[in-house]
């Protein structure tokens, strides 16, 4: 438990002192989201309508250029071949590197999203289940995406690679987060979706540090 | 008294094969100098020690007992120093060195890290962030850090790149340090670094052709033999190469 918050500290103070990173990942999902307005005219309720999957899908984006920085810069410099060496558990290293990941890309979305929301007309009985539904999904947006981040390391050009490989992974996500919202604004209850995206997060909490562990094994031998 | 050995060790990179039938023995107080070409897999040696990369046949035993049975606990009694040096160019030298006392669980750390600092002669720059320290500094910085929590095993690859005069004296100093307090050194290097009476191992040695190794070991296993078909072609000399 001691290497996970050692890992999660630094994780965190670096993110911290190179802000950038966090910065431009919400950027980028508020720039990507106002296209859309421009892309399918400004008709308030053609927005309302999409405003869920268009921000689900923002989102999905965002969270997907950030994936690289959980691993790259370690293995460049020679980090991550001594967290292998250390006598904590590569699982419980993973595992700290993804809830920083999560904390610095995830959570500045989750508030970010409402104002979106808003920009796009979307109807207010949607807003709480959107926040829910970005709190279970996002992290394990993040937990999956380690997976990628792991197994491209060593490749040339890995950021297109990652997007191959996460993207389809991140279908589920967003049918069922994208699907708890438009029921919520419909008067429908929303909890079978969110049950759902609560399962997909515990799932991909149990089964992806052991994945992402492994990729990053192969990865530094 | 700790002892660290191995027998008939190869490593496998690729196709090629970089050294067969190595082996070696140290005990505690011992170093163990790599010498050998470029290529001749010294580096490959302190990960296969590291174990970082798995020999393709050989065991490595710690007091006996194979290192692959027990990751945890032979990672938690050696220093790796590679080739890089793993510093963040945005933190401090102090912070640097604070995540590798945090993941051995380290008590005292501050203590531990200026003694570390100072025996390297680099407690100035403790509150420098990464970006400003010359080569040097950052390899001082990367020996402090395998001071760091208790070991009984450095490895150390290259440990002088980048290192000047006064930085090797001191560097033979804490060699000498540590193995009078029962530890082992495996170091490779191409300078001369004063470490006294060491073992050499030579790797160029252990250089056998891939031909030669793949019919001595043709029984190993199956994926050996359809290896060992595609290679025949190859010349013995072209194989080592």
């Amino acid at each position: 438990m001691s290497g996970f918050m050692a890992v999660l500290q630094r994780d965190l103070r670096l993110a911290l002192r190179q802000g950038a990173d966090s910065v431009m990942v919400v950027a980028f999902f508020i720039v990507t989201t106002t296209l859309f307005p421009f892309g399918v005219g400004p008709e308030a309720n053609i927005l309302a309508r999409i405003a869920s999957g268009v921000i689900w899908v923002s989102a999905l984006l965002a969270a997907m250029l950030s994936l690289e920085r959980i691993f790259q810069a370690d293995f460049e410099d020679g980090t991550l071949e001594l967290l292998a060496l250390s006598p904590v558990s590569m699982e419980m290293l993973v595992l700290g590197k993804v809830l920083a990941h999560w904390l610095t890309t995830g959570l500045p979305l989750i508030i970010a999203a409402p104002l979106m929301a808003v920009m796009l007309n979307m109807d207010q009985s949607g807003f709480v289940t959107l926040m829910i539904a970005m709190l279970l999904g996002t992290p394990a947006l993040s937990l999956i995406g380690a997976i990628g981040a792991a197994l491209i390391l060593g490749a040339r050009r890995g950021g297109v690679l990652v997007s191959l490989l996460v993207l389809p992974l991140y279908i589920p996500i967003l049918i069922f987060g994208a699907g708890a919202v438009e029921a919520a604004q419909l008067g429908m209850s929303a909890t079978e979706h969110l049950q759902i995206m609560g399962a997909i997060l515990l799932l991909t909490l149990a089964a992806t540090p052991f994945a992402t562990a492994h990729a990053v094994r192969l990865a530094i031998e | 008294m700790a002892d660290f050995n191995a027998s008939d060790l190869t490593c496998l990179r690729g196709e090629r094969l970089v050294f067969g039938g190595l082996s070696f023995a140290a005990k505690s107080g011992d170093a163990i100098m790599l010498r050998g070409r470029n290529g001749a897999g010294k580096s490959s040696l302190l990960r296969v020690m590291a174990g970082l990369l798995a020999p393709r046949s050989g065991a490595l035993c710690w007091n006996g007992e194979n290192i692959a049975d027990d990751r945890a606990a032979h990672q938690s009694r050696l220093q790796y120093l590679g080739h890089q040096d793993a510093i963040k160019p945005v933190l401090s030298v102090r912070d640097n060195l604070r995540l590798w006392g945090q993941l051995r669980g380290v008590s005292q750390l501050d203590a531990v890290i200026d003694a570390a600092l100072h025996a390297l002669d680099i407690h100035h720059l403790a509150r420098i962030t990464g970006r400003y320290l010359s080569s040097g500094q950052k390899r001082r910085t990367a020996l402090a850090r395998i001071l760091i929590g208790q070991s009984d095993l450095w490895l150390l690859d290259e440990p002088t790149v980048g290192l000047d005069r006064e930085s090797c004296a001191e560097l033979s100093q804490l060699i000498a340090d540590f193995r009078a307090t029962g530890g082992i050194v495996i170091y490779s290097t191409h300078i001369d670094l004063d470490v006294k009476n060491p073992n050499i191992l030579d790797l160029d040695d252990f250089a056998i052709p891939m031909v030669e190794w793949l019919t001595e070991h043709a029984d190993l296993n199956d994926d050996t033999n359809d290896s060992a078909n595609m290679q025949h072609s190859v010349s013995p000399q072209e194989a080592v190469q």
